[in-house]
């Protein structure tokens, strides 16, 4: 699946996109971060407070506990402040 | 009702947009306008500019789920809404709503409802440059508060047009 970056998250990760292929036992979408978490230190800073850490499916908002199984493209990014 | 949902780079004519909502058109009674501007200033630090990433495809989606749910909750005639993005000077527009409606009441309403869920559910992120160096703007808990009014039970819908 492909994720997406944006703001801080990443500027912390070093990369705008990526593609990844997580193992089957990542279900959600708090699997998937922590998951990334592991993968390296700017991992690690961008989602060092998951909570407030928004992310989207396919451009829908959605919550940790959204489940991944069919996402084409998910997002990580920072609380918005846009307007 | 017409909408037109805009991202761009370039700035944007408020009354030229008002113009193309409301040309021609005799059953528009109210227009609403709130323009979002740069200020030179960001937690009392001054800024040079802003620059505001987006995310692309995500940022249209959600601007247009918002403009369908105001006409959903508000007898709504036409909406705009612009966003720029990319670096903007202080002074400089950022970001339009225009409402139409026959009566006052909906355009001010379904205005400032565009305006706190684009505030907090549009993927946009400002940065600002200062002296102490370029700094992401952190979301206030006052506009998830201005935004969070909104999920009371809408207001019944009169006829629309």
């Amino acid at each position: 699946m492909k994720l997406l970056y944006f703001a801080w998250v990443r500027e912390r990760i070093g990369k705008a996109e990526e593609e990844v292929e997580p193992p089957s036992a990542i279900a959600t979408v708090g699997d998937l971060v922590a998951w990334l978490t592991k993968r390296g230190e700017g991992y690690a800073y961008a989602f060092e407070n998951p909570k407030i850490i928004r992310a989207a499916i396919d451009k829908n908002h959605v919550r940790a506990d959204a489940r991944i199984a069919g996402a084409g493209e998910i997002a990580f990014f920072p609380p918005m402040t846009g307007g | 009702m017409i909408a037109t949902i805009r991202l761009q780079a370039e700035a944007f004519d408020v009354g030229a947009e008002v113009e193309k909502l409301t040309r021609g058109r005799t059953d528009i009674g109210a227009v609403v306008t709130f323009t979002g501007i740069c200020r030179a200033d960001e937690a009392g630090e001054p800024i040079a500019a802003l620059t505001l990433e987006h995310y692309p495809g995500m940022a249209e989606a959600e601007i247009a789920r918002h403009v369908e749910e105001a006409n959903a909750r508000w007898p709504l005639l036409g909406v705009t809404v612009i966003h720029r993005h990319g670096r903007i000077a202080p002074g400089e527009n950022i970001v339009l709503v225009v409402t139409a409606s026959s009566h006052r009441e909906a355009a001010f309403a379904a205005a400032a409802f565009l305006m706190d869920y684009l505030k907090t559910r549009a993927p946009f992120w400002k940065q600002v440059e200062q002296a102490s160096g370029r700094i992401w703007v952190e979301a206030k808990a006052t506009d998830d508060a201005a935004a969070e009014r909104w999920s009371a039970p809408p207001p019944r819908r009169d006829a629309a047009k």
